[in-house]
């Protein structure tokens, strides 16, 4: 049924990339994938001290360089200081809080993408993030993998913003205009819902999809489903798009989500 | 059983009260009335008595000394001097004919045992009048008749007029004392109402409202501020409930947080030497999840309660939420061979939280194809009107029973038959808590079979 890879061992490597065969489980790193994630420097800014150890030591071991604040004041000077690729905040600070540094921030013309972390039971408030200036939103405690996957999208989104009328992924070609989907040649006919589900797959190519990423992508709305009904939607567009041949590009990131690529 | 609405004026019990007090003040002003207009009366009667006694004693002097002639001289002298007086006199002879006097012929009443008389009177050249006389009548030694009296018209007149006067002067008074009994009801019942008023907001929710007092210390003012002191209790006892289990999430949240980062930890660690290891510890990080799923659930909900999100409500487009979470949805429903039957009508944009929404018919819709067998039918409706419009998931499932309809909106309530399925209790928790929030009615009825639950969502208040 599904093409279920088992990711390599380290799960804080975004690279779930498709290894085909048998598990394996050797500390060696895995082999660079397209759409993984450079060197990056990363500014984390997060007050209690586990959480803040653990992404640390996390974003090192995936490669990155990462600076930390344990509160507000110490998080605003660093970030208005340096440089960053990328900058992780906690809404909760002593000193200042989250979402106003990201507005001073903005304020001072500073564009790094920032993801703002929440307290458990705060999911509903990431409407404010986001207005502040926020450009994703994740609740504590998370996946690793969650992180990895929306730090990659954050990241990666930058690259590519130029608008594109055809989308292509192996023998896979959406064009965005006609709104017509082929796979080596054969029309594929979709439904809206499944387009644009694989509009946003296809536009990550190569990248770690989470459900809750796919929910707010594709469904544009932000909510807990309690069984697994994107599964579902999956699995129904993985018989359109890879039943009839051979080559399968839908894969399914154990713990993670999905990743449409090609397989090497 | 709803808050009564006001009951205007008369159904007031200080109106009743004020109506039993009109009556009784106008009886008493009545009587009142009643006996200064017999003390009047008697006394004019009296007086009237008097001065033909007054009469009688000078006439009878004067016959004493003088004899007839000089009785009859008398009278004419009296009626020389007043001829337009109300004195009668009339003195005949042992044959009832006028020897004297200004009344032409003898009554045919006959007198009472004291020699009393009252008879009708004309007078002359004044037709249409009725008057009255009151006479005394002696018989003299001679055999004469004498008969002296008043013409009791002006003195009925006067009665008449006291008695008109009084009985007008009763009418004024009652109604003057309905029309100040109708001003104070008004003062009172508004007064009354704007405590009913308050009080059906707070039954309404918003336990922040407070009775309106004047400062002037009076009864109702210690009952609006005893009625406060009340509410005040109750607000934070209320807010304190809400606070236990929003304690307890919140205390223990940073503990699960930290257990769920050292499982994973110790997951990713395991991953590279031993695989046996790793899938423990993938299923106890399944277990934290769960667990942490359920305390972001009830902190979501007692955040969603607390009303705080309120503010940040736009403008949301239930169709389209509908339609979105149908579609979501319908895989899973075709998975089990159940048939979604969904009707949308077009309705006007409600103010809300289009998460929160979304997430309050998703797990309705959840529930409803969780619960309902293979190949059952399942409808989503979404009518509206002038008053509003609603949301409704009916499915045919083994519904809820009556007596378990109240419970299965609160926390953590999962009834016998459901416990082997997948789920937390909360819900429908939270889709009552997001229902409250947006001031939307929810029903749960009987589908027969199945569940039918209706969200009502009022008209936007402009």
């Amino acid at each position: 049924m599904s093409h279920e890879i088992i990711s390599p061992d380290d799960s804080t490597r975004t690279t779930a990339g498709p290894q085909g065969g048998p598990a394996v489980f050797d500390s060696g790193d895995a082999p660079e994938q397209p759409g993984t994630q450079q060197k990056m420097k990363i500014l984390v800014i997060e007050d209690d001290a586990q959480t803040r150890h653990y992404l640390c030591k996390g974003l090192r071991e995936a490669g990155h360089v990462v600076d930390s604040a344990a509160d507000g004041d110490d998080g605003l000077h660093q970030a208005l200081e340096s440089q960053h690729d990328l900058a992780v905040i906690d809404r909760m600070l002593p000193g200042k809080d989250g979402l106003t540094i990201i507005q001073s921030m903005r304020k001072a013309a500073i564009t790094t993408p920032v993801l703002i972390l929440s307290a458990l039971g705060d999911v509903d408030d990431r409407v404010d993030g986001l207005r502040a200036g926020g450009d994703d939103y994740l609740v504590k405690p998370f996946a690793f993998a969650e992180l990895n996957a929306r730090i990659d999208a954050l990241t990666r989104r930058r690259e590519s913003e130029l608008p594109a009328t055809v989308l292509e992924v192996a023998d896979l070609k959406m064009d965005l205009l006609k709104r017509h989907v082929s796979r080596s040649g054969q029309t594929i006919r979709l439904q809206p819902r499944e387009f644009k589900l694989l509009e946003f797959l296809m536009r990550h190519e190569g990248q770690v999809v989470t459900r809750t990423m796919l929910l707010e992508g594709v469904w544009e709305y932000h909510f807990d489903p309690q069984t697994n009904v994107i599964d579902v939607h999956i699995s129904r567009l993985r018989a359109k798009v890879d039943k009839d041949f051979q080559l399968p590009l839908i894969h399914t990131i154990r713990g993670a989500g999905y990743c449409l690529a090609n397989e090497i | 059983m709803p808050p009564q609405r006001g009951t205007g004026l008369f159904r007031s019990a200080t109106f009743r009260l004020v109506l039993i007090y009109v009556f009784l003040f106008s009886i008493s002003v009545g009587v009142l009335l009643g006996f200064i207009y017999w003390s009047t009366a008697a006394y004019m009667e009296q007086q009237t008595d008097d001065t033909i006694r007054a009469e009688i004693t000078g006439l009878a002097e004067r016959y004493q000394m003088a004899s007839l002639n000089g009785l009859v001289h008398s009278i004419d002298e009296r009626l020389k001097r007043n001829p337009y007086g109300s004195t009668i006199y009339l003195l005949t002879d042992p044959s009832y004919r006028r020897v004297s006097g200004n009344l032409n012929g003898w009554p045919s009443v006959a007198a009472n045992s004291e020699g009393w008389v009252e008879f009708p009177l004309e007078q002359i050249g004044v037709p249409n009048q009725q008057h009255r006389a009151r006479a005394r009548i002696f018989v003299l030694e001679s055999g004469f008749h004498l008969l002296v009296g008043r013409d009791m018209y002006e003195l009925r007149t006067t009665q008449n007029l006291i008695k008109r006067t009084l009985v007008t002067g009763v009418l004024i008074t009652a109604l003057l004392a309905l029309g100040g009994g109708i001003m104070m009801t008004h003062s009172t019942v508004r007064r009354i109402e704007a405590i009913n008023a308050t009080s059906r907001e707070i039954m309404r929710g918003d336990l922040t409202q407070r009775i309106p007092t004047r400062g002037t210390s009076d009864d109702f003012d210690q009952l609006a501020e005893n009625l406060n002191n009340m509410l005040d209790q109750i607000q934070l006892l209320m807010e304190g409930v809400r606070h236990v289990s929003d304690n307890i999430a919140h205390d223990l949240k940073t503990p699960l947080t930290r257990l769920r980062n050292r499982l994973e930890d110790l997951s990713i660690k395991s991953s590279q030497h031993n695989e046996v290891l790793y899938e423990q510890a993938q299923q106890a990080l399944l277990e934290a999840d769960a667990m942490l799923t359920t305390f972001n659930a009830l902190l979501r909900i007692a955040r969603i309660e607390a009303g705080a999100r309120r503010a940040a409500f736009s403008s949301v487009d239930l169709d389209k939420l509908v339609t979105a979470v149908v579609e979501l949805y319908e895989p899973l429903a075709e998975d089990k061979g159940q048939q979604l039957q969904v009707t949308v009508e077009p309705v006007a944009l409600v103010q809300g939280d289009r998460d929160l929404l979304f997430q309050a018919l998703a797990n309705l819709l959840d529930n409803a194809i969780k619960y309902s067998p293979a190949k059952a039918l399942i409808g989503v409706t979404l009518r509206g009107d002038i008053t509003g419009c609603s949301i409704e998931v009916r499915d045919s499932g083994p519904g809820i029973p009556a007596a378990d309809r109240g419970r299965v909106l609160q926390r953590f309530v999962r009834l016998e038959d459901s416990r082997s399925t997948p789920g937390n209790g909360l819900g429908l928790s939270l889709v009552a808590a997001v229902a409250k929030l947006h001031g939307a009615e929810i029903e749960l009825s009987d589908a027969a079979p199945g569940l039918a639950v209706r969200l009502d969502f009022p008209a936007a208040r402009i």
